[in-house]
């Protein structure tokens, strides 16, 4: 599973942070960092931070482009 | 077919962020054809972005950075395969080793590569290279990861100024050579540019503007240092190239396509023009290449290399080229972008070199938190935060809607009106490129254009 964040939408709320604190961390008091692969113990979390950002800017999913 | 007026064979030339998004938009629209995607590299679609950053930091591998997929995309990828050319009257697209491709309609999504440096023998030396792709990053990580004893960035815009971060960021001692004023000041102004300077110094890095670099040496096929402009001298095992992008429309010379150094011109619904300035109505870009008219901005062609447009473009373009006339949309998104870089998070909205005056209208650059409001002739056209995300979706309103510049102290956290002075951007209609087109003939229906050499 991999991450993608639109970082136009992303207003530093934090809440992926706070969820899922070992693939989202925040650079400075706004930049947010994340794992752009998601480990597989985390994948509950991310999904959780998926569903909880305000702004609605992180996709998850497979692989794009894979398997065809 | 619901939704779609247009199945059959749909070709997407570049298979990055701005290809993958319109394959998915067009199965999401509905079509039920035939779909094709080509891209240059070999590996699938990935996200450029933290390649400056997360991962020259050591936090992402370049190999993690492949985009998730938003949904199922039924399509044939030809990956590590070159587009080498267009046929518009027999629709069909050439690729590399001589096979055709037909289609009925055909996304062109090639974007940009990085500028390479001048000297291809000094370009050539181990150590020396630029960022552009998950290859070039990774192997960019693995000579930081050496522990170099000076790394130099050759060029302070974005790309140069997140590279001389991460370098600080590993305690490394890093070198930015810049051509202009101050770091960033292409794209943001003298006022932000001066803000650039300070943070980059405070934050150890020995930056050197208004200086180029005039040579690259080499001991051995490696690096060992360069000479500036200035008679400095400096030494260095890594040199990274950030001199800006090239738009990668050199296959589509003699397509009759109005393909140039500045990208490929179309119109607000995506359709490419002919060499004459013609809409096509088959051919379409979108992404970095892409040079679109947007009526905010009295209508001038921008060439945006931003990953929001990328996406937003594709998803204007994928409708598009199932959708009949009236149903077809124009591409109206507000131009955006990030930067993060010595821990502060630049964002920006509109086209901050579309300005005569900038104006701190929140904050200062002393607290290192502002937002930086552009004006061109009396009303908003971008702004630029940093560390103050928040504060940018009301800007943007202000942009949407021509509102008076400089915006009204009230709205700011201002007691008094601040004071306006030059945005000091570089002239966004400077003749900078050449011509790449001649006009032929003489009697009217004789007239006719011929590609000039371009500029490399």
């Amino acid at each position: 599973m991999y991450i993608v964040v639109d970082l136009n939408r992303c207003q530093g709320y934090a809440q992926c942070v706070f969820l899922a604190p070992k693939v989202f961390e925040l650079h400075g008091e706004e930049a947010l960092m994340y794992l752009t692969r998601v480990p597989e113990d985390q994948q509950d979390p991310v999904r959780r931070a998926v569903a909880a950002c305000p702004v609605q800017a992180i996709t998850v999913g497979g692989a794009a482009g894979a398997g065809n | 077919m619901p939704g779609t007026d247009r199945p059959g064979r749909i070709v997407v030339v570049g298979a990055s962020l701005a290809g993958l998004r319109a394959a998915e938009a067009l199965r999401d629209n509905g079509f039920t054809g035939e779909l094709t995607l080509v891209g240059e590299e070999d590996r699938p679609p990935y996200d450029r972005p933290p390649l400056s950053k997360a991962v020259l930091l050591g936090r992402v591998r370049a190999a993690d950075v492949t985009l998730p997929a938003r949904r199922a995309v039924d399509a044939r990828w030809r990956l590590g395969v070159r587009a080498e050319g267009v046929d518009l009257t027999h629709r069909t697209v050439l690729l590399a080793g001589g096979e055709r491709l037909p289609y009925d309609r055909l996304l062109i999504a090639t974007g940009t590569r990085a500028r390479p440096w001048p000297h291809p023998g000094e370009a050539a030396l181990h150590g020396v290279l630029a960022l552009r792709t998950a290859a070039d990053a990774a192997l960019l990580s693995g000579l930081l990861d050496a522990g170099p004893r000076r790394v130099l960035v050759i060029g302070a815009g974005f790309t140069g100024s997140e590279i001389a971060s991460a370098c600080r960021g590993r305690g490394l001692d890093v070198t930015v050579v810049e051509r202009g004023p101050a770091p960033l000041v292409g794209a943001l102004g003298g006022t932000l540019g001066a803000f650039a300077a300070a943070l980059q110094r405070a934050h150890g890095v020995d930056l050197r503007c208004g200086v180029t670099v005039t040579s690259l040496q080499g001991r051995d096929g490696r690096l060992v240092g360069a000479e500036l402009s200035d008679g400095g001298r400096i030494e260095a095992d890594v040199a990274v190239v950030c001199l800006g992008a090239v738009r990668n429309t050199e296959w589509l010379d003699g397509s009759g396509l109005a393909a140039g150094p500045r990208g490929l011109a179309c119109d607000a619904g995506c359709r490419a023009f002919d060499m004459y300035g013609i809409v096509t109505d088959d051919v379409f870009v979108a992404g970095d290449v892409a040079r679109f008219p947007h009526p905010l901005f009295e209508y001038q062609l921008l060439s945006l290399e931003h990953w929001g447009n990328a996406v937003a473009q594709a998803e204007v373009a994928a409708h598009n080229m199932i959708s009949e006339g009236p149903r077809r949309r124009p591409h109206l998104a507000v131009p955006a972008f990030w930067s993060s870089q010595f821990g502060l998070n630049i964002k920006s909205v509109g086209v901050p070199t579309f300005s005569d005056r900038v104006v701190i209208a929140q904050g200062s650059p002393a607290e290192r938190r502002l937002v930086a409001v552009y004006g061109y002739r009396g009303r908003v056209t971008a702004a630029v935060s940093v560390n103050r995300a928040k504060s940018l979706e009301y800007y943007e309103r202000l942009i949407e809607s021509a509102a008076p510049f400089p915006p009204d102290p009230a709205t700011t956290d201002r007691t008094v009106a601040p004071t306006p002075v030059p945005s000091d951007v570089p002239d966004p209609r400077q003749l900078s490129h050449g011509p790449t087109v001649a006009l032929t003939g003489h009697l009217p229906d004789r007239r006719g254009l011929a590609l000039v050499r371009r500029e490399s």
